[in-house]
């Protein structure tokens, strides 16, 4: 055993280790593992994807709604929906929300939860809030009620019985108040609002709700151009800490907010790309932008 | 008045809508005028009172009243799942019944050997040639196991029955008409002798409850008190259900129940609740009904009479508890009126009651209320708020200061 050997050794095995290093492989910013634990009620997304949806397929009476849709959303994603009408945008959202249950495919929230195993309520609670096409606000409720409702915390029937809202509570409503621009309507009656307004205090207790994604159908629909331009800025400023899946017409709002775009037409993906790809796309032009 | 919702909101300081108290101080005021009321005036004006005199409160008097707030308990009951939750139940009386057939076994038993026949067994079980009792009498002579069951019949029944309606997403009409066709398939089968609750005579000829005489004055005012404190202690339960956020989601529930399911809640466990609740409710009004009227039969069951409680709570108002309770002093007042003095035009004065309110008052009676004093008032108490037409409006507000501000 000379110095030589010794020292062609260490290079050797140096080198090795290099070559282990540069060869292992990432996931999700954290070293390789042979096994993760999948935490209860944590959305795994270490696979850089917060929804995935491989081959959903659902007809009604025939009709094939959706066929063989394949989407996935990254976390912190603002992903725009686009497509004429009957393309299956709303049933999308009703298959992740789990008011339809698809005839077959796969709809993962995050990379462990299989959503077609959980009831609507279970799987709001898990963090997926979803706005409807027409503002659904509760009424006879003030404003406050209303956002309070939305509140996440323990909803089970006892808990609700006895709920006091606390300070830091009351300090989260107050902040989605006035990012929704309703202080001064806290004691209004929804049913009081301006269909504009709705729409914000809808939007309002998706984000009491403290969704990792949230559905919009229509967001800016019955909006004046100021209240649209406020909800871009919404939008932009959620970007990032929340996934958001957007249904919209409006393409200047798109425009504004979007960086990926889906056509959706007959229940499946018909292109993908910016908002300027698309827009030169063909068959896009064919079926729903008009030449 | 707190200026509750104006400009001012500061940077650092900001106005949440306060709790509001269970009751308010009017309210209370009012609530513990009635409990004087049936607690220490009623009785003294009836048994205390000589009977010539014009302020003497007379035991067929005492007996109506103490019918009338057991139909105010029904109509409470109403209320909490028709006017708050928006299910229109049509099966109410069956829960009466349940709850009064419990309290009728037990009145039955306390019988004992002095019926017409001499037996320790009731009387109709007699006439049937029955010589045990029923498995179903087992706990009946029990004070004790009836309280229990009184309750926990109709819980029940309302909690099995609701289970698979609301699982199912039973809604609306097709609700209304489930709950019809349960309450007449119960009357049915209660007037089979078979069933073993004395057919269609029922239980009636009470003597004793608790081994006291039943039908002597004291008794009888000795159940009217009872009852009115069942009625004002529910009326708080109510009161304390619709003012909490279960209430709040209640009529979320009512007003959109879609938004109810993706907000995180499950609508079956809160439209379950309140409908065994509401179920346990009728039950206690049906057993102090039963003594102070002295009869109960399948009748009770019968379609008609569970929407005659609907009709109370419309007339009264629905979701403001104490419309329902206005609402069946004032269509039972009226019909024992009516039924003596014009008894061939009941059923139409019923109907046209019920079109009217239905057309002319869509808040009954104390939305009725509400409107003339909000035009009797100065304009000054005029709207806080645009919008806000004063019912739920809250002007009492607490002042949140930001987590900052707080911590000093």
């Amino acid at each position: 055993m000379t110095p030589d050997l010794l020292e062609e050794g260490a290079h050797r095995f140096e080198a090795r280790r290099q070559k282990v290093l540069q060869g292992r492989t990432e996931s999700g910013g954290r070293a390789a593992g042979y096994a993760r634990i999948a935490t209860p009620g944590e959305v795994d997304v270490t696979h850089g994807r917060i929804l995935y949806l491989e081959d959903v397929s659902v007809s009604f009476d025939g009709f094939k709604a959706i066929n063989k849709l394949s989407l996935d959303i990254a976390p912190g994603e603002l992903r725009c929906i686009i497509g004429p009408n009957g393309a299956g945008k709303t049933t999308l959202m009703d298959i992740i929300t789990g008011k339809t249950r698809p005839d077959s495919g796969t709809v993962f929230l995050g990379s462990t939860i299989d959503l077609l195993r959980y009831t609507e309520p279970q799987i709001a609670q898990m963090g997926i809030g979803r706005k409807f096409q027409k503002p659904t606000v509760f009424e006879q409720l003030t404003v406050f009620e209303n956002l309070e409702l939305a509140l996440k915390v323990n909803k089970s029937v006892t808990a609700s019985m006895f709920f006091r809202l606390d300070s830091a509570q009351g300090d989260r409503l107050l902040e989605v108040l006035r990012t929704i621009h309703l202080v001064d309507s806290v004691s209004r009656q929804a049913g009081n609002l301006s269909h504009g307004q709705k729409q914000w205090l809808e939007i309002g207790m998706l984000l009491m709700q403290d969704p990792k994604l949230l559905l919009l159908d229509e967001p800016v629909a019955g909006m004046t151009d100021e209240e649209t331009e406020r909800t871009a800025e919404l939008f932009l400023s959620l970007k990032g800490k929340h996934s958001l899946l957007v249904v919209e017409h409006d393409m200047s709002f798109i425009n504004t907010i979007s960086d990926i775009v889906t056509v959706l037409c007959d229940g499946a993906v018909l292109a993908q790309g910016t908002l300027a790809q698309v827009q030169a796309d063909e068959r896009v032009i064919e079926v729903y932008l008009g030449r | 008045m707190n200026n509750a919702n104006g400009p001012s909101s500061a940077q650092t300081e900001f106005v949440l809508p306060a709790r509001s108290p269970l009751l308010s101080r009017a309210g209370w005021g009012t609530f513990l005028f009635a409990l004087i009321l049936v607690c220490a005036v009623a009785p003294a004006l009836n048994l205390l009172v000589p009977k010539e005199s014009v302020f003497y409160l007379s035991d067929y008097a005492v007996g109506l009243l103490g019918k009338i707030m057991c139909y105010a308990i029904l109509a409470l009951a109403m209320d909490l799942i028709w006017g708050y939750t928006g299910i229109l139940s049509l099966g109410h009386g069956l829960f009466f019944a349940l709850g009064g057939y419990v309290m009728g076994m037990y009145l039955m038993r306390q019988i004992g050997a002095d019926g017409n026949y001499k037996s320790n067994l009731p009387d109709f079980m007699v006439f049937l040639d029955w010589k045990v009792l029923p498995w179903h009498w087992t706990f009946s002579d029990s004070f004790a196991a009836t309280l229990l069951l009184v309750v926990a019949v109709p819980g029940l029944v309302a909690f099995v029955f609701g289970y698979f309606a609301f699982r199912s997403r039973i809604k609306g009409v097709y609700f209304s008409i489930i709950t019809q066709a349960l309450t007449f398939a119960a009357m049915l089968l209660f007037f089979r002798n078979e069933t073993g609750f004395g057919g269609n005579n029922g239980f009636t000829d009470f003597k004793r409850i608790l081994d006291i005489p039943i039908a002597t004055p004291s008794m009888r005012m000795t159940l009217f008190v009872l009852t009115g404190l069942t009625l004002l202690g529910f009326f708080l339960l109510a009161r304390w259900l619709v003012k909490s956020k279960f209430g709040r989601v209640l009529q979320a529930v009512r007003d959109a129940e879609t938004r109810v399911m993706f907000s995180g809640y499950n609508p079956i466990g809160y439209k379950l609740t309140i409908w065994t609740i509401s179920a346990m409710m009728c039950g206690v009004a049906g057993a102090l009904y039963v003594p102070q009227v002295g009869i109960i039969n399948p009748s009770e069951m019968s379609p008609a009479n569970s929407i005659e409680i609907a009709i109370w709570a419309a007339v009264g108002g629905r979701a403001t508890l104490i419309g329902p309770i206005v609402g069946a002093f004032i269509v039972n007042g009226a019909k024992s009126w009516l039924t003596v003095a014009y008894p061939e035009f009941w059923l139409y004065f019923l109907g046209a009651l019920f079109i009217g309110v239905t057309l002319f008052l869509p808040n009954g009676v104390v939305g009725l209320v509400k409107r003339i004093s909000a035009l009797r008032l100065p304009r000054r108490y005029a709207p806080r708020n645009d919008g806000n037409d004063g019912q739920h409006g809250n002007p009492s507000a607490a002042k949140y200061k930001s987590a900052e501000g707080r911590d000093k």
